[in-house]
């Protein structure tokens, strides 16, 4: 994501320069392209091929203006102001008459093969091309000859192909290669027959092309799945929320009407996401939409032939509640990385903390204590995706970020290329001058070495990668640290080759200013947390700013991670060893994490089972209650990202039946408990402010988002826009009379379209609009400088800030050198952004792509067990055992098997422990190759 | 006065070009050893700057200019390189061709000494594909050089290493366009560059690169081997050296001759090319081919050197000119050079992709017949609309010089075709 | 050249030009258009399984090998006749005879600008200008330039195809 910030490549820090526009001086930041410059100082320039994280090339020829030489000079030059930089006395003119006309010509070239598409166009009313249109004052058409047709292609289930409509910005392709690295995407032809598409029809291979919907200024691409249930953008309610499927909460504007969610557009956060979403992050959210989504609450009394479960009523809810809290029952509560922090704390507050459990294996809590105390104690920060993005040198170690947090993968894409642009910097080349970097830069890529039990995505621009066992990573990491700074402990044993490499990435850190560490829980081991952390200490100890980050689970695993909370195996034993007899489960399916028989056995001994989730699991078929909870659509509330960022989101639409945030329902037991505290946490603001009083980590939580309160000029801010149509009549076919509008009580945002229509402060965006720019261009004012920070700041707060020099404690268990078991593998996870993830998995354009089932072999262990490619084979591990197809990654070590994480079909496995693997009794022996039969 | 003409003493119509030996024998090969024995690498680049050379591919720039911006030195970025650019593709010209089939071992020489001035190791000749005989006939001069240790390492024991090879494209006329050419040669799809930075800095595989038309190598041996006052001395003007030019059209002896520089084109038209055929009338002519202005009469003796077309409110272009007679519609023949550059657009900017089709498109109505006064107020607005600096590169600003000097020199035409509703020309 | 579908791995010499071209190359990915003309020089044309293979022996994909077969005029990328006849239509030409020449042409085989004859001998092509300006009207036949055509002497040269 190329930023303003590395634009300020090599000139002056803060230099000012003055300009003149129509002969009124004006001061700005050299360094910028005029263009940009005339943005940033307010002034309306039209232009399709620029972008702030794209850079200029000057293609479109539609940012043109005039420049005069001095004051006297009244006939002036056009010049392309995206591609002229901005000088000390640079003189210009916007609307000269001459330049204006020219400006028009260029939409009306545009115009003559654009179809007349707007009525049946995605686009219209979000459209760049409509509002350039407008402002160059191109009106009517003087020509009568035909327009130039394409055939489109498909594309995949994310995003639909119109080539009619392209304007050939060049957009698509310099962002699809340049930014997202993707290879299928292309241009073709020449002349007026330019193609924007793939070589043949297929399904778009980079996992970042949905944000073509939004690069794209005209409708050529547009959200496949908004398509099915198209809704004008006009007509959408907003709001600002943030992403579930991954811990690295990108920020997000989806959009509802009638009920259903339509999209999720891209909120622009300058320090997480910038101007991209993952597709994982675009498409997943049809879950909401589930028709199986659980809106009424449900007893499940069992009786003499089994369990009947019926719809609750509210009174028998509040009945069920007064008989089991106002009685006294003794309740432990499971909480849920996946859940808001309001409502895992107002559980955690219910059920007491020693009774309160985080919703986190054994394993993965030891992992995310491990990195809470890492980021918090020690001496390296966790940097954000902006920071990752200008890393001048990225260790990957462990974490496949490509599946666990991808948004991440994209800003290491960006990272490969920051260091390159020293030698365009010495050239005198300005960074925004894309193509001009790119023929002076070639191929030279900033080093980004990767350690990964397998190959991933991100190969292609490494400079080298080590494939091996986590423990064997774990030790690669602590060699690195003890290359860099002696004190750190090394791993003994490694051959001759992995100690070139170990030094080899030891140099190219050592020599980078900003060297970033990536790692994270996926490899299941504490050792390859602990040695990542060493690696970056080493480095702080040589001077380097060197940044440590963890990919971690869940939306919200950091969050739960402060909050504290004992593991669910301490939950088995509780249960076993007290007399508590309620267990509350907080939006999270037990199945998933254990085995089936010790999680039948754990729930067999509770009394009353009250499960609070959006959809049914495995574990809400078990509940004695099941109360409907919201999804991130219809509920406010906070998560921690990886960074240690608490994001608030806010609901798109109000809530519906007896859909509500789980903290509510919490509330309503905390209330039939008589529990003090309960009248005290009415609101997100009330929790928080009990949350910042009880634990110090959450002291500044509440800084994430205005209060409730918050007005401007006694205003609140509306989730409709002004041009929301059908208000009255929405509903006419049910009831003729206006509906009520529902009250907002708990946000400064509104279900309406009345409210304060200027800009809100950064958290409390729910959509871009100014007066010209109905598109997401609009965007650029909303900045305090196009393609930087929000005006007032990005939004979230940093929960905790790294001291700034610490004593390096270096961790020193490095494991034993890893010994294979004879007849047996080691499982591993091996995640996909397309599967691995469960409310995703509900969209059927995600579930369309991704993998089935396997397990995966490299190819000397499938000879070894004399098995090809696609064999069924049976997977014994612990008590689980699997019939599944073998895949060949011929990246894996030997005596590896790796399983898909979270797929669903898939059983539980236990991770890092080991398995056998059974060929098929019948086997004719294969002569020669192993080809299929 | 009798001039000499050094760039095609050794072309010998009809027969094949001088080999290695003959060349040698000629005096070739003379200026590559005075370069490397007697002068230091920046010596010969302000010879060339002394010597006034401009390119002779049409933009007229200081050729010993463009390499002086060359960066040199020890902490020169390496590898450099030199280009011939050999795409030759503007309609109405064919010099460089001539030249080439004709004396080959004159574009290698000057080559070699272009690279050994800049110090760049490697050198490419970037010929258009319809070129196979002229490959195939400059292959084996390049091939007889390095036998003979003009090409390879340690050329003439001087420790200047330099390699010369043929690329040979596949088509597009932009890829005439220095900076489209780089793109080509790089395997790419020849789409020109935005400048700054100039080639000279980022060049090919991003390193200092100098693109020079043929012709203009051409005359770098020379220059060197018989300096710059009698180079100098060639020219009628101060731009020095000898030109080839051309005709074609209905003349009696359409071809090109060497001559010096600033020939009025009257003496090529009337004294070279014969004149007129019989039965055809001169109406005007393109000058310096197909990107150049219109000219009349009245014109014809003003002196064929950049300065002076300039002043006449055409350009020398590639000194090749196109006839147009009196039996020929000139709305016709503008058409006919408007559908050649909406062709060969390369499609990356707005100006030049939709609006040269669409100028297409109407002069297509007015030459049969279908057009209004609206459309020639059209066609004359797309004459500054695509102006330089408008458009990307200079494709389309170089298309509208036949469009504007035809609508100002032969309005009556165009209007004509409107009034009629017919191409007065077809019966 | 073949007037075949084009359906075939590459040849032994196909695969050895482009290898010998990728040896003499700074990198791979420049030689794209030199190994497109090596597939074009045994088939005629480049079919889309060539622009697979050739690709992959380039570190390409199809879609960035495609992007410069469909840039360039004289890279076909639909098949063509045995003998391709490239007529100059450029300015030159055009004042001197081409509109007659190119009359004659399809009147004489019988096909379109763009067009294959029925038993796949000659395919018609436009050509910008070849460089024989004082030679003109002016076409290729393949690689062999013919100059100062007329009817007649159009008919004497395809004769010899």
């Amino acid at each position: 994501m190329w930023t303003w910030n590395a634009a300020r490549g090599k000139h002056d820090k803060d230099k000012m320069v003055t300009i003149f526009i129509e002969n009124t001086p004006y001061n700005t930041r050299e360094g910028k392209n005029l263009l940009h410059a005339c943005l940033d100082l307010g002034f309306d320039i039209p232009y399709f091929c620029w972008h702030p994280a794209l850079g200029s090339v000057g293609a479109c020829r539609q940012c043109a203006v005039k420049q005069f030489r001095d004051d006297k000079d009244t006939k002036g030059k056009i010049i392309m102001s995206c591609m002229t930089p901005v000088k000390n006395g640079l003189r210009i003119s916007i609307d000269d008459a001459e330049v204006s006309r020219f400006r028009a010509s260029v939409i009306e070239w545009l115009m003559l093969n654009h179809p007349h598409d707007c009525p049946v166009c995605d686009e219209a009313g979000e459209c760049h091309l409509q509002d350039m249109t407008v402002m160059t004052g191109h009106v009517y058409r003087k020509t009568l000859f035909s327009k130039r047709t394409y055939r489109n292609q498909y594309l995949g289930p994310f995003v639909n192909h119109e080539m009619n409509r392209c304007i050939q910005c060049y957009r698509c392709v310099r962002y699809y290669r340049d930014t997202a690295g993707g290879r299928d995407l292309n241009v073709f032809s020449a002349h007026d027959r330019v193609y924007f598409g793939r070589y043949k029809d297929g399904v778009l291979e980079s996992e970042f092309s949905g944000n073509l919907v939004e690069i794209c200024p005209t409708g050529v691409f547009t959200d496949a799945t908004c398509k099915k249930y198209y809704t004008r953008p006009w007509d959408l309610q907003t709001a600002p929320s943030v992403c579930i499927h991954c811990s690295i909460g990108c920020n997000t504007l989806p959009g509802q009407r009638y009920g259903l969610l339509r999209r999720v557009r891209n909120r622009f956060n300058g320090e997480v996401n910038g101007y991209f979403l993952c597709d994982r992050g675009r498409y997943g959210y049809e879950f909401v939409n589930s028709p199986d989504r659980i809106r009424m609450p449900v007893l499940r009394r069992t009786g003499g032939n089994g369990s009947i479960s019926t719809l609750a009523s509210s009174e028998e809810v509040n009945a069920y509640f007064k008989d089991l809290f106002h009685f006294g029952t003794r309740a432990i509560g499971v909480g849920s990385p996946r859940a808001s922090l309001e409502s895992n704390f107002a559980l955690r507050t219910l059920v007491g903390l020693e009774s309160f459990y985080s919703g986190m294996s054994a394993a993965d809590s030891r992992l995310i204590s491990l990195i809470t105390t890492i980021l918090k104690n020690g001496p390296a920060p966790s940097p954000s995706l902006l920071d990752i993005a200008q890393a001048d040198a990225v260790l990957v170690l462990g974490e496949d970020i490509s599946n666990t947090g991808p948004r991440a993968a994209l800003a290491v894409r960006q990272a490969v290329r920051q260091d390159a642009m020293k030698i365009s910097d010495a050239l005198d080349i300005p960074r925004w001058n894309d193509c001009a970097v790119k023929y002076a830069v070639r191929d030279a890529k900033s080093p980004l070495f990767i350690a990964t039990p397998a190959s991933t995505r991100l190969d292609d621009i490494a400079l080298g990668t080590y494939r091996a066992t986590p423990a064997d990573i774990a030790r690669f990491g602590f060699s690195i640290a003890h290359a860099l700074h002696a004190k750190a402990p090394q791993a003994k044993g490694l051959s001759h080759d992995t100690h070139s490499l170990v030094n080899e990435i030891a140099k190219m850190l050592k020599e980078a200013e900003k060297p970033v560490i990536l790692s994270g829980t996926g490899c299941r081991s504490e050792a390859v947390v602990q040695a990542a952390a060493n690696i970056a200490w080493a480095l702080n100890e040589l001077g380097r700013h060197a940044g440590l980050c963890y990919v971690v689970p869940e939306c919200n695993s950091l969050g739960l991670g402060l909050m504290g909370g004992g593991s669910i195996e301490e939950a088995f034993s509780e249960i076993n060893s007290s007399d508590a007899d309620t267990l509350i489960i907080l939006e999270r399916d037990l199945y998933g994490l254990y085995d089936k028989t010790t999680v039948d056995a754990f729930l067999k001994r509770i009394k009353h089972i009250i499960v609070l989730d959006c959809l049914p699991t495995e574990t809400s078929s078990q509940a004695h209650l099941l109360l409907p909870a919201a999804t991130f659509a219809e509920a406010d509330g906070t998560f921690v990202n990886n960074e240690g960022r608490a994001q608030r989101f806010y609901k798109i639409c109000a809530q519906s039946g007896e859909v509500r945030e789980s903290w509510r329902w919490i509330i309503e037991m905390l209330r039939a408990a008589g529990n003090s505290d309960a009248f005290a946490m009415d609101s997100i603001d009330a929790i928080n402010k009990k949350m910042a009083g009880d634990i110090p980590a959450f002291r500044t939580v509440a800084d994430a988002a205005p209060a409730a309160s918050f007005r401007i000029n006694g205003m609140k801010i509306p989730r409709q826009p002004h041009r929301y149509s059908g208000r009255t009549s929405m509903h006419a076919h049910i009831s003729v009379h206006e509906p009520k509008t529902i009250d907002d009580t708990g946000s400064p945002l509104a279900f309406s379209m009345e409210g304060y229509d200027g800009m809100p402060p950064p958290s409390l965006i729910t959509r871009y609009w100014t007066p010209g720019w109905n598109s997401v261009q609009a965007l650029d004012k909303y900045q305090s400088e196009v393609g930087g920070p929000l005006r007032g700041g990005n939004p979230g707060i940093r929960l905790f800030r790294s001291p700034e020099k610490g004593t390096s404690q270096y961790f020193r268990q490095v494991p034993e050198p890893a010994e294979g078991k004879p007849g047996e593998w080691l499982v591993i996870p091996l995640y996909h952004i397309f599967g691995s993830e469960q409310w995703s998995m509900i969209s059927p354009s995600i579930a369309e792509l991704a993998a089935k089932p396997y397990v995966a072999l490299t190819g000397a262990d499938m000879m070894r067990l004399n098995v090809a490619d696609n064999d069924i084979v049976t997977v014994v591990c612990g008590g689980s055992s699997m019939n599944l197809p073998v895949h060949q990654i011929e990246s894996l070590p030997q005596g590896v098997a790796g399983l898909p994480f979270g797929l669903p079909g898939m059983k539980w496995f236990d991770f890092l422990s080991w398995c056998r693997i059974v060929s098929p009794v019948k086997k004719e022996k294969r002569a020669g190759g192993h080809k299929k039969q | 006065m009798i001039k000499e003409k050094p760039l095609t003493n050794n072309i010998r119509p009809g027969k094949p070009p001088l080999n290695v030996r003959e060349y040698e024998m000629a005096g070739g090969y003379q200026g590559l050893r005075k370069a490397i024995s007697s002068y230091e690498p920046e010596e010969i680049t302000d010879l060339v700057v002394r010597s006034n050379l401009l390119g002779r591919g049409g933009g007229g720039f200081s050729a010993g200019r463009k390499w002086s911006l060359i960066p040199m030195g020890e902490k020169a970025p390496r590898t450099k390189y030199v280009i011939a650019n050999t795409d030759e593709m503007e309609p109405g010209s064919f010099k460089d061709r001539y030249l080439i089939e004709g004396d080959p071992h004159q574009l290698v020489e000057g080559m070699i000494i272009s690279g050994y001035a800049i110090q760049a190791e490697i050198g490419y000749i970037f010929l258009r594909k319809d070129y196979g005989r002229v490959a195939e006939k400059l292959q084996v001069a390049i091939t007889e050089a390095y036998e003979n240790h003009y090409l390879g390492r340690n050329i003439m024991g001087s420790g200047f290493n330099f390699k010369l090879s043929i690329h040979i494209s596949a088509g597009r006329y932009i890829c005439g366009e220095d900076t489209a050419l780089l793109d080509a040669l790089e395997g790419g799809r020849g789409i020109p560059r935005a400048k700054p930075p100039h080639t000279t800095t980022v060049g090919l595989w991003g390193k200092p690169t100098v693109v020079n038309n043929a012709e203009t190598v051409c005359n770098i041996p020379h220059i060197v081997d018989k300096g710059v006052e009698w180079y100098r001395s060639l020219s009628h003007t101060d731009e020095g050296g000898t030109k080839i030019y051309g005709i074609s059209g209905k003349v009696n002896r359409p071809g090109a001759w060497e001559l010096p520089m600033g020939t009025t084109m009257r003496e090529i038209l009337e004294e070279h090319a014969g004149g007129m055929k019989q039965g055809f009338r001169f109406r005007g002519a393109l000058p310096g081919g197909a990107s150049s202005h219109f000219v009349t009469e009245e014109h014809l003796d003003t002196r064929m050197d950049f300065a002076s077309m300039e002043k006449a409110g055409s350009r020398l272009g590639t000194g090749t000119i196109v006839l147009l007679d009196d039996s020929k519609c000139p709305v016709g023949m503008v058409l006919n050079l408007q559908q050649f550059f909406c062709r060969e657009s390369c499609g990356w900017c707005t100006p030049c992709r939709e609006g040269l089709p669409w100028i297409v498109r109407t002069l297509e109505a007015v030459e049969q017949g279908r057009g209004t006064r609206e459309d020639i107020a059209m066609l004359q607005s797309h004459t500054s609309l695509l102006g330089t600096g408008n458009t990307f590169c200079a494709l389309a600003p170089g298309a509208m010089f036949s469009l504007q000097s035809a609508l100002s020199l032969f309005r009556e035409d165009f209007e004509q075709h409107v009034d009629l509703e017919r191409c007065p020309w077809k019966t | 050249m073949s007037t075949d579908e084009g359906g075939m791995m590459l040849s032994q010499e196909e695969t050895r030009e482009i290898v010998s071209e990728i040896r003499h190359a700074l990198n791979k990915g420049s030689v794209a258009i030199e190994a497109l003309k090596v597939i074009q020089k045994y088939r005629g044309w480049v079919p889309d399984d060539a622009i697979e293979e050739v690709a992959g022996l380039l570190d390409m994909t199809p879609a960035e090998l495609d992007s410069r077969a469909t840039f360039y005029s004289l890279i076909f990328r639909q098949p063509v006749g045995k003998h391709v006849i490239l007529i100059c239509d450029s300015v030159s030409c055009w004042l001197m005879g081409y509109e007659d020449i190119k009359k004659h042409l399809i009147e004489r085989l019988g096909i379109g600008m763009g067009e294959t004859t029925g038993d796949g001998k000659f395919t018609l092509l436009p050509a910008a200008c070849l460089g024989a300006c004082d030679e003109a009207p002016a076409m290729m036949l393949n690689e062999t330039l013919y100059t100062n055509l007329t009817p007649s002497r159009v008919d004497e040269i395809l004769a010899k195809y």
